[in-house]
């Protein structure tokens, strides 16, 4: 039993790379051992920096098993050539190394292998050469005169079984015991002998080889630091694990910058620090307020303690946060308004127009929702109008993460409501599962309108989400409206507001949209231009544009998409149920209703049908009307056609089919009196009287009468009672 | 005017021109051809045919050089201390990239004054990609004291073709080096030519009006009617020139072509400031160029410098 131990020393790696790296030679390493058949113990992958990938496997056996095998040949007397191929597949030179054994039939020959086991290091130099050459980095490169191909240049490979080198070669670069300490403090190469001295060496060469505990190290320093000023750290864990990958010997060091930076917001600064620097932000744990003092990580214990790295990175955290405050002040001079125009010049969708006339959109609907939500229409159109202009800002040009915080900010800064500011930030909400929704009516307005106009633009020019592939996060917009809605418990219409939407959608590509690009055509060919080509190109660009007739919006072809577009929400809505644990047959069986654009309805109508199947009555009347509708899909293939579903009073003859045909007349009503109020429970309630003479009906009539007219009657009882239930759910879609 | 000072000896930490004086006699004493500039207006050092076309073909190539650059959209009319319509980078390409390439390269900023026992020099991963030039490779932007100083590339592929062998280019950003290096946080602040007194001559001195001239021009006067011709012109030219240059077994005029395609470059460059280029008409006139790149790399293959 040896300890196996593999260090890759590169050119620096990217930070996100490094555990990747270990974990990838980790399953390519041992996935070869398993195959040779060579034991091993627990591998330990926590080892990884900037410039190694370090790799443990503990108690790896001394070689793989022997291994005997016995192969059956052809029989004695079989033909040269048979004989031939059995040998060479068996490896061996003479008809004379086999045996001949015998069974019932014939005799054959049989032919022994021995295998000898290998040992450990020859199956651990090969396993650690295939993983060199065919390690699967999402971005590799070539240098020199070489063709090896690894994340950065690769320098050397250490390469031990406990203490001895594992002799390979790879493109030109051989397997030793050494590698080197830090790149500056301590360069000259180190031998090592097994993972303990590895570890200890290269701590006295000033390199923490573990990645948890460079991360740790930093933390605790950070927080030492913080400490003693009386400032308190703000965490982020990326950013920890960033720093972590970029430093070999991690020293923090405290730096600050001018007071008058902090009348920018927090956000900012923290994000500059962050993005450019890679720097730590520290509050003040009494106010909660950014303090003017920074963390740095740096990879040196420098010889004058830091002073010169830290100034240095003093006057860059300077110059950055001048160019914040530069943007802060130069967005705060252009209204949210002005700002918004520019959004023109940004292209959302060649085919959706730019950013502008999508923000004309959304303002539209936003007024439309606004009563239905509760929201005021002409607040609601405001904070459409001015809720994407920070993407314009210089801010958020700068900092894409802060899109929406700005403009909330610069909202507050213009003297807008306190609604139309929390719409500016919010109206991005929920951006996945787990994200808060909006709350505010204003902001759900905006939100619904947005992501509405998401949706219905991709389906009015087909480029609907397929597969993995969802660029425009077309499945989340989804999502987003229906948390929104049923979290907020909202009663939408939604295919009313589609049918808007669609409307505006198909405008502004038919006119807008061939307008804006026959012009940006014009000026790219401006001599070459004439009116012919004007009308060509709108030709084109309208068929292209377009996958249906120009019409009007009531067409068929737009219908179908918009029916398309729900069928894709119920979609979505089973998803989203079905995480909470809800039956996605019970959906189908609500959706297949037809008609259904209410999404809280829906939700409600499945909850009820829910709780009426678990009831005893629900389940055995479930039974009873699948019964029902399996009766009449066979008779009514046999017959051709569809049965009518109006029982002639004057045909029942059995005291079961009189309470049958009376159950369901006081049924229909009572149901369709519930369904009026949207009790779906008392629907349900209603339903379950069926039970009783349902069940004596099958016990006791014979639907297939001798008599064609009793028959045909008893199947419109049944088509009855399908008609009637299947206002409350299409059961036939229930399972069980 | 005289500077109290031996001939020969360099002062880079306090003087811009002895910044590059020094990275060009450590680059000379590698063994790099030192070049001079290119005589045209380009977005970054990597346009030099010293750089795109060199790095193409089997044969080795060392060479450095200070490259002006102008790059219109980032004009702010001299008034941002750290943004210039116009500014140098030193280059530095080595082909076949060496072993020990980034030793090289930290030795030369040793060799311009930054001590790495008590300086923060870190390889931080920026992965390149010039779509003009069909290029890319992987690398690093260099920080000291977290200011990004230099960047760092092997190249993998110039003008859409496998670089083999790999060149390594090091363009050290001059005017930010030199701010670190002087302690100056205005790049107009920073002393050109080492002088004391009356005899100094700061960078603003020479530039500043540079800056407010052609601000003015990329943003305000240039005629973008005009510039829209210069660019089909550039375009048609560099197709002409490859066509006639192509014989049988070889080309015979690639480097003219390639001129072509650095103007049309900046042509574009200016219709950006301009504010006349749409995003999407951007891509296709990035295609465009990219397209004559391409077409200038194919036939430097075919040429003596390209070829074996």
């Amino acid at each position: 039993m040896s300890e196996f131990l593999l260090e890759l020393l590169s050119e620096e790696i990217p930070a996100t790379l490094q555990g990747w790296g270990v974990r990838e030679l980790d399953k390519m390493i041992t996935a070869s051992l398993k195959e040779a058949g060579l034991k091993h113990g627990a591998t330990n992958i926590s080892h990884s920096g900037p410039r190694r990938l370090t790799l443990v496997i503990e108690n790896v056996a001394d070689k793989s098993p022997d291994i005997s095998q016995e192969r059956k040949g052809p029989r004695v007397g079989a033909p040269e050539q048979a004989l031939a191929g059995f040998l060479r597949g068996a490896g061996l030179d003479s008809i004379d190394q086999c045996e001949i054994a015998s069974d019932k039939k014939s005799e054959f020959y049989l032919a022994k292998i021995e295998q000898k086991g290998r040992a450990a290091s020859e199956i651990l130099a090969q396993a650690v050469t295939d993983a060199i050459l065919k390690m699967p980095w999402p971005k590799s490169m070539r240098w020199g005169r070489g063709k090896l191909r690894w994340v950065r240049p690769l320098h050397s490979i250490l390469c031990l079984l406990d203490s001895k080198t594992i002799d390979l070669e790879v493109e030109g670069i051989k397997s030793g015991n050494t590698t080197v300490g830090h790149r500056f403090m301590a360069p000259k190469a180190l031998k090592v002998g097994g993972l303990e001295d590895y570890e200890k060496k290269l701590s006295a060469a000033f390199v923490m080889t573990n990645a948890k505990a460079r991360e740790q190290a930093i933390l605790d320093q950070a927080q030492k630091l913080a400490k003693k000023a009386g400032l308190q750290l703000v965490e982020d864990a990326g950013l920890l694990a960033e720093a972590a990958g970029l430093n070999e010997w991690p020293t923090v060091l405290m730096g600050d910058f001018d007071k008058s930076f902090l009348d920018v917001p927090p956000e900012v600064l923290i994000t500059s620090m962050k993005k450019h620097q890679k720097c730590f932000s520290l509050r003040d744990p009494k106010t909660g307020k950014l303090a003017n003092k920074f963390l740095l990580v740096s990879n040196m214990i420098a010889t004058d303690n830091g002073k010169a790295i830290a100034h240095g990175n003093e006057r860059v955290i300077r110059a950055r946060l001048s160019d914040a405050v530069f943007f802060w002040e130069q967005d705060k001079k252009v209204p949210l308004e002005e700002m918004a125009k520019n959004l023109d010049d940004i292209i959302f969708h060649e085919k959706l127009g730019s950013q502008g006339e999508r923000v004309e959109r959304i303002a539209a609907l936003a007024r439309e929702l606004a009563p239905i939500v509760g929201a005021d229409p002409d607040e609601s159109e405001r904070a459409a109008k001015l809720c994407k202009a920070d993407l314009v800002s210089e801010m958020v040009g700068e900092f894409a993460n802060l899109q929406g915080l700005m403009g909330r900010y610069y909202a507050e800064q213009q003297g807008e409501s306190k609604a139309v500011a929390a719409a500016c930030e919010e109206h991005y909400k929920p951006q996945g599962p787990s994200d808060a929704i909006p709350r505010g009516p204003v902001t759900i307005a905006v939100a619904l309108a947005d992501k509405l106009d998401i949706l219905t633009g991709f389906w009015a020019i087909n480029e609907k989400p397929t597969g993995s592939k969802d660029p425009f996060a077309i499945r989340r917009a989804a999502l987003g409206v229906i948390r929104i809605v049923l979290e907020n418990r909202l009663r939408i219409p939604l295919r009313h507001y589609l049918i808007i939407e669609m409307a505006q959608i198909i405008e502004f590509v038919h006119f807008l949209g061939v307008e804006k690009r026959v012009h940006s055509m014009e000026t790219l060919f401006s001599e070459d231009f004439d009116t012919k080509l004007v009308s060509d190109l709108h030709h084109v660009e309208v068929n292209k544009f377009l996958s249906f007739e120009i019409g009007d919006v009531e067409s068929r072809a737009i219908q179908q998409k918009i029916e398309n577009l729900l069928s894709f929400f119920a979609d979505r809505l089973k998803v989203y149920l079905k995480d909470k644990g809800a039956r996605h047959d019970l959906i189908d069986a609500v959706f297949s209703l037809g008609g259904q654009d209410d999404l809280l309805m829906i939700v409600k109508r499945v909850e009820a049908l829910g709780s009426f199947l678990e009831t005893d009555d629900g389940g055995k009347l479930l039974a009873g009307i699948k019964r029902a509708a399996n009766i009449l899909r066979i008779e009514e293939k046999k017959d051709g056609k569809t049965a009518q579903n109006l029982p002639d009073k004057g045909l029942l003859q059995e005291k079961q089919e009189k309470d049958l045909f009376a159950a369901i007349e006081q049924m229909e009503k009572a149901s369709s009196k519930a369904l009026d109020k949207e009790d779906f429970a008392a629907a349900m309630s209603a339903l379950a009287t069926l039970k009783a003479p349902v069940d004596a009906f099958f016990d006791k009539v014979t639907v297939n009468d001798e008599n064609p007219k009793l028959r045909a009657n008893r199947l419109a009882l049944l088509a009855q009672i399908r008609s009637a239930t299947t206002k409350i759910a299409d059961f036939s879609k229930i399972e069980g | 005017m005289s500077n109290k000072r031996k001939p020969g000896q360099l002062n880079p930490q306090n003087s811009f021109q002895d910044l590059i004086l020094t990275l060009q006699h450590y680059w000379a004493d590698y063994g790099c051809v030192v070049l001079q500039p290119y005589d045209m207006e380009v977005g970054a050092g990597t346009f030099h045919p010293a750089t795109v076309l060199r790095s193409l073909g089997p044969k080795p190539w060392n060479a450095a050089y200070v490259q002006p650059c102008r790059r219109p959209t980032d004009g702010r009319y001299g008034e941002n201390p750290n943004r210039l319509q116009h500014y140098y980078q030193f280059q530095t390409v080595l082909k076949p990239s060496p072993d020990n390439i980034q030793q090289l390269y930290l030795d030369s900023l040793k060799a311009i004054g930054i001590d790495s026992s008590n300086h923060d020099i870190r390889f931080v991963e920026d992965d390149w990609e010039s779509p003009t030039l069909g290029a890319w490779g992987l690398g690093w932007e260099v920080w000291c004291d977290g200011m990004e100083v230099s960047q760092f590339t092997y190249f993998q592929q110039v003008g859409g073709f496998d670089c083999s062998p790999v060149t390594g280019e090091l363009t050290y950003g001059l005017e930010r080096l030199a701010c670190y290096i002087q302690g100056v946080d205005r790049i107009t602040d920073l002393n050109y030519n080492g002088g004391e007194g009356d005899s100094k001559v700061t960078y603003g001195d020479i530039f500043l009006q540079n800056e407010q001239e052609f601000s003015r021009y990329n943003f305000e006067i240039a005629d973008t009617d005009r510039l829209l011709q210069h660019f089909k012109d550039a375009e048609a030219e560099c197709q002409l020139i490859l066509e006639h240059g192509k014989q049988e077994d070889r080309h015979d005029c690639v480097l003219p072509a390639y001129d072509q395609c650095i103007k049309a470059s900046h042509v574009f460059n200016l219709l950006d400031a301009r504010g006349v280029i749409s995003v999407t008409e951007r891509q296709s006139y990035i295609l465009r160029v990219r397209d004559l790149t391409k077409a200038c790399c194919t036939a430097w293959l075919d040429t003596k410098g390209g070829r074996a």
